[in-house]
């Protein structure tokens, strides 16, 4: 049966050159860098050498670079951290929008239950949250503003820049008040230069860009007060501890390197595919509309909403025609929840559970995309007819 | 390929051939529940038929009993709201309607090969919809 991959933002697979730089450091290489002999040297280079690569791509210094996790753990690392060393100076409020990612938008609310205060900003219906909306919600105590990259579900892009331009002019004048964002969709598409975008802390996710699972990037601007949340060891300057993961470390960089490097001519030749399967699916099959920006918006995510189809059979459907995508209906949750982003955005729940994400990558072919159209309106008028009429 | 971890193979038979699927033009009983906020809504027509007493149970003699000649359903929702409305119309197509009413959300997931928890409620849905249509036979035939 035909393969069709399109759930790149959920992930990608390794890149081929990553691996033949992770290689050597899983036996060959293998030594603790932390050890002051040969092999720990070696392994310590390794790591170092990563290091630098990221510092170059983000525009920073490597000692500003931290290997951690997952993106989860740059998100917590970054939020918890920030704010717990930050509740010192008496600052305890911290904002975040409405479409984060849960890895954001869970540790926000657990701090909340903590005692923290947090203020949620809305979006608009494409999704995007209004720059002003931030500005009137920053008082003297705000601590923190974390606001993604870019939506992962629907993939619009926020207008981080301005934002966090907004956060050192705000009214107040605070100081101490630092902006992190959450760039795990991005990294293949857009910049990450981190003094272009005015922001104090970053995060990624490696096998978001063709790099390997289990291993996050944290970008912190020296001089941002953090505190960790684990403790044992000097590594990561003693923000993150525990033996590095050499061979994952040295993969996130060199996959770093790599996206970045063809990030123009992925974002060229995707944004097209996507282009074609955006207006085929738009054309061919009624009762649909597009979630997300229409023009500000991530190359390689189309996502709709279909009426009077659920989303999970959809994905069934898809995935018996070998066609991997993702919804966020509340069948596919676990917690039987619509897509909470999919809710800021105003679309009523009778629609979000009808939303299907297509997430193309570097290895999409035009092929693939006729695939999809070819079988998918069959599909949707299929389960429209199952349906009772209301 | 895909979804065979979460789903039965029995419920992925339902997903992709479903059973007795469509609408009873004059049903003798008809239900819809479920919303379309939580997501699943499901819609049973049944058609009933009285048999001489020779049904194995229920029948009390020269009475005639009451049984389900004919059922279909309708859903909008997720597989497993498919899976189990399908499955309950082969549960009780031709048994007599004090036998059928007495299905369980259980016994629907049971056939089934099992349900992932999450999805359980979707065979309450099922069996709710079914003690509904008979209600609404049940209704009709008083009047």
């Amino acid at each position: 049966m035909k393969r069709v991959y399109l759930d790149y933002a959920a992930t990608t697979p390794l890149d081929k050159r990553v691996l033949e730089a992770m290689l050597p450091y899983f036996s060959q290489k293998f030594g603790n860098p932390s050890s002051i002999h040969l092999w720990g040297q070696e392994a310590k280079k390794a790591v170092e050498e990563a290091r630098e690569k990221v510092a170059q791509i983000l525009n920073c210094l490597p000692e500003e670079i931290y290997f951690t996790g997952t993106t989860t753990t740059s998100d917590n690392l970054a939020i918890q951290g920030v704010m717990r060393a930050l509740k010192n100076q008496g600052k305890n409020h911290l904002i975040t929008s409405a479409v984060e990612h849960h890895a954001v938008l869970d540790t926000c609310k657990a701090l909340e239950k903590e005692g923290f205060t947090l203020t949620i900003l809305p979006v608009d219906k494409y999704g995007m949250v209004n720059p002003a909306d931030l500005e009137k919600a920053i008082t003297p105590q705000t601590g923190l503003v974390t606001i993604m990259y870019a939506n992962n579900e629907v993939g619009t892009v926020e207008p981080i820049e301005e934002m966090a331009k907004k956060v050192p002019s705000s009214k107040f004048q605070v100081q101490s008040l630092f902006f992190h964002t959450d760039a795990a969709a991005v990294a293949e598409y857009l910049s990450l230069d981190v003094k272009k975008l005015g922001v104090d802390l970053l995060s990624l996710g490696a096998h978001k860009f063709h790099g390997p699972k289990g291993v996050g990037i944290l970008y912190v601007r020296k001089g941002t007060p953090i505190f960790p949340l684990t403790f044992g060891g000097h590594h990561e300057s003693g923000l993150w501890p525990g033996t590095e993961a050499v061979p994952l470390i040295v993969g996130a960089a060199k996959a770093l390197e790599i996206a970045q490097k063809e990030r123009r001519k992925a974002s060229e030749k995707i944004s097209k595919l996507c282009g074609k399967l955006i207006e085929g699916i738009l054309n061919r099959i009624p009762g649909n509309q597009l979630t997300g920006h229409p023009q500000n918006r991530l190359p390689d995510i189309a996502s709709f909403v279909f009426e009077g189809v659920e989303g999970e059979a959809i994905l069934l459907a898809l995935s018996d025609k070998g066609i991997a995508a993702s919804s966020g209906s509340a069948c596919t949750s676990g917690i039987l929840e619509p897509s909470h982003v999919l809710t800021a955005m105003g679309i009523p729940s009778e629609l979000s559970h009808g939303s299907i994400r297509f997430s193309l990558g570097k290895e999409t072919t035009e092929k693939d995309v006729g695939y999809v159209l070819e079988v998918l309106p069959e599909i949707i008028n299929r389960l429209r007819k199952m349906a009772p009429k209301l | 390929m895909g979804f065979q971890g979460f789903y039965s193979k029995k419920v992925l038979d339902h997903i992709r051939r479903p059973r007795n699927m469509g609408e009873i033009k004059n049903p003798d009983g008809v239900a819809t529940v479920g919303n379309s906020v939580c997501g699943d809504i499901m819609r049973l027509y049944i058609k009933v038929k009285k048999k001489k007493a020779r049904p194995p149970a229920g029948g009390e003699k020269g009475k005639g009993v009451e049984y389900i000649d004919d059922i279909k359903f309708q859903t909008l929702g997720c597989g497993a709201a498919i899976a189990t409305s399908s499955m309950i119309t082969t549960m009780v197509k031709g048994k007599p309607l004090v036998e059928a009413e007495k299905i369980s959300e259980q016994a629907i997931a049971e056939t089934l090969g099992g349900l992932p928890p999450v999805k359980f409620h979707c065979s309450v849905l099922a069996a709710e919809a079914l003690k509904k249509a008979i209600e609404n036979y049940r209704k009709k035939k008083v009047k």
